[in-house]
């Protein structure tokens, strides 16, 4: 598949993101954490709303996490995704800090199989040549 | 102790509507117009008496002061034009009710107008790249409101049991109270089977979970107390309101999923006006989705955390129920006209003219507004 032929939404990465994107595409989850206090930030932000040190850093992520809900989409408004309803979009607690949730999308199995808990690994897609998508699924 | 300074120094003296259709074949403009005039008229006013507008919109309104001179308004003393969601179905009448209450102004007329369904619709597309917040969550395919609320409800669904057939009752139920108002856009009974067979929008959300888009227009006139005395129609008190957001005001970070804004919002709510969920004898409570709705009733205190979906599928919700929800048929059946019709029902409901509807003896409604980490409450009371 090449870039002219993928049609969903790609992410624009910013100041605050970029360090994201490219760690996926090293098979690597980086997200924000606090110097300070060591709370993970997520969305990414310039202050740590637990201390307010504004010292934050990269931190790679186990990517082990659990199902904390998800949904069945059979009605497409995303451009893109037409042909690939029903699709099951989930939010995906991380092990490392209650409450830190990704929206990704589980792969790997029926959308019936899906269940909210459920322990997940994550699946590195790389869906053009500059960009990786994280999408997860059920913890072998 | 809370502080609730404009307690009853205000009331709604009008409420109008436009027809609500699928498509209004005219300007929302149009439609404002319509809606404010009548409302003007309800009141026994005319546009002379008015000098407060508040609008709220997500760029498919027209604004405050193009109304006031379309309308002929001599003089535009408050408006404020709101950008943002259902949540401020409450806070727009609450914000009319600070400024009069306030001297800001003497009379002002609250509307909501869009053609929602023949013109600007929720969740267009958008651009196929993006920045900012989208860019975690649109590559995924997770865009628009119905998926939002679809994983909020997954998460009681898991967590209490709540069932299909308890959000089910709550599409069958507000159905029901539409057959018996001429002005909801649908008013053909579903049964539950109905509701069970129907297509999948996001599961767990059937379609008949889901609000109805609709182009229309209402309104409603707020004044203060003493001058609302003089005019035609009982007047009904504005009590007190709450609005806001609490904990991570973040759709996908909200610590706990199966409480919304509500859980603070209802507190708020109570401990300013001093009552109590029993207190109330008729809810408009703001339903995007079924959900949504019963969610916010065990925020508010009608049923324990965890028990609104047998609290719903026992009757309870119904007309002759102990807590009456959402009389007009609600955004499910009555239209989504972005919440505000919510007011526009409890006034009715409250000045004894809802018809076939009317719940016996009303004198107090509870009206939110919003869902998910935001929204609003207010109580309107007669004397
Ligand atoms: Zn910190």
């Amino acid at each position: 598949m090449t870039a002219t032929t993928y049609r969903r939404p790609l992410p624009e990465p910013d100041v605050e993101t970029r360090d994201f994107w490219e760690g996926l595409r090293r098979g690597e989850i980086v997200l924000k954490r606090c110097n300070g206090c060591g709370y993970y930030i997520h969305y990414p932000a310039p202050v740590c709303r637990n201390c307010l040190s504004t010292d934050i850093g990269n931190a790679r992520m186990s990517g082990r996490g659990t199902v904390y809900s998800f949904i069945v989409t059979h009605h497409v408004v995303t451009p893109g995704f037409e042909d690939d309803a029903p699709y099951v979009v989930a939010l995906v607690e991380l092990e490392e800090q209650a409450g830190l949730r990704l929206v990704t999308n589980i792969v790997g199995c029926s959308p019936g199989d899906v269940r909210v808990g459920m322990p997940v690994e994550p699946v590195f897609d790389a869906v053009t040549p500059e960009v990786t998508l994280l999408k997860f699924r059920q913890a072998s | 102790m809370s502080r609730n300074p404009i307690e009853d120094k205000t009331a709604v003296v009008g409420i109008g509507w436009t027809e609500i259709t699928r498509r209004s074949g005219v300007s929302v403009l149009s439609l404002a117009a319509e809606a404010c005039l009548a409302a003007i008229g309800d009141a026994g006013l005319t546009p002379k008496d008015v000098d407060g507008l508040v609008e709220y919109q997500a760029n498919d309104s027209v604004g405050a002061l193009e109304l006031a001179d379309v309308l002929g308004v001599p003089a535009v003393n408050w408006y404020t034009d709101i950008r943002g969601g259902g949540d401020h179905a409450v806070s727009s009448v609450a914000l009319a009710a600070m400024a009069v209450s306030s001297g800001a102004c003497d009379t002002c007329v609250v509307y909501r107008a869009l053609n929602g369904r023949s013109g600007h619709r929720f969740g267009a597309a958008k651009p196929s790249t993006m920045g900012g917040r989208d860019q975690w969550v649109l590559p995924y395919g997770y865009m628009v409101p119905p998926q939002w609320f679809a994983m909020w409800a997954r998460t009681h669904m898991a967590r209490y049991g709540t069932t299909h057939e308890q959000l089910g009752a709550i599409a069958v139920n507000q159905r029901r109270n539409a057959t018996m108002n001429p002005r909801a856009v649908f008013q053909k009974p579903i049964s539950m089977e109905d509701y069970l067979s129907s297509r999948w929008i996001n599961e767990p959300f059937h379609i008949y979970d889901c609000t109805v888009e609709v182009d229309a227009a209402c309104a409603v006139v707020v004044t203060s107390a003493e001058r609302a005395q003089a005019l035609r129609h009982k007047p009904v008190y504005i009590k007190g309101f709450a609005m806001g957001s609490f904990g991570r005001p973040s759709w996908e970070q909200w610590a706990d999923m199966t409480e919304m804004y509500s859980k603070h919002v209802g507190e708020m709510l109570w401990r300013r006006t001093g009552l109590t969920a029993k207190d109330i004898d008729v809810a408009e409570v703001y339903d995007c989705f079924t959900y949504s709705m019963m969610c916010q009733l065990e925020d508010y205190g009608f049923c324990a955390k965890g028990e609104g979906g047998p609290f719903v599928a026992s009757g309870a919700i119904a007309l002759e129920g102990e807590i009456p929800v959402n009389t007009h048929g609600g955004l499910l059946s009555e239209g989504y006209i972005h919440g505000l019709n919510h007011s526009c029902e409890a006034v009715s409901q409250l000045r004894g003219d809802a018809g076939q509807r009317q719940v016996r003896g009303a004198q107090t409604a509870l009206v939110t507004s919003g869902a998910g980490i935001l929204g609003g409450g207010i109580v309107y009371h007669t004397k």
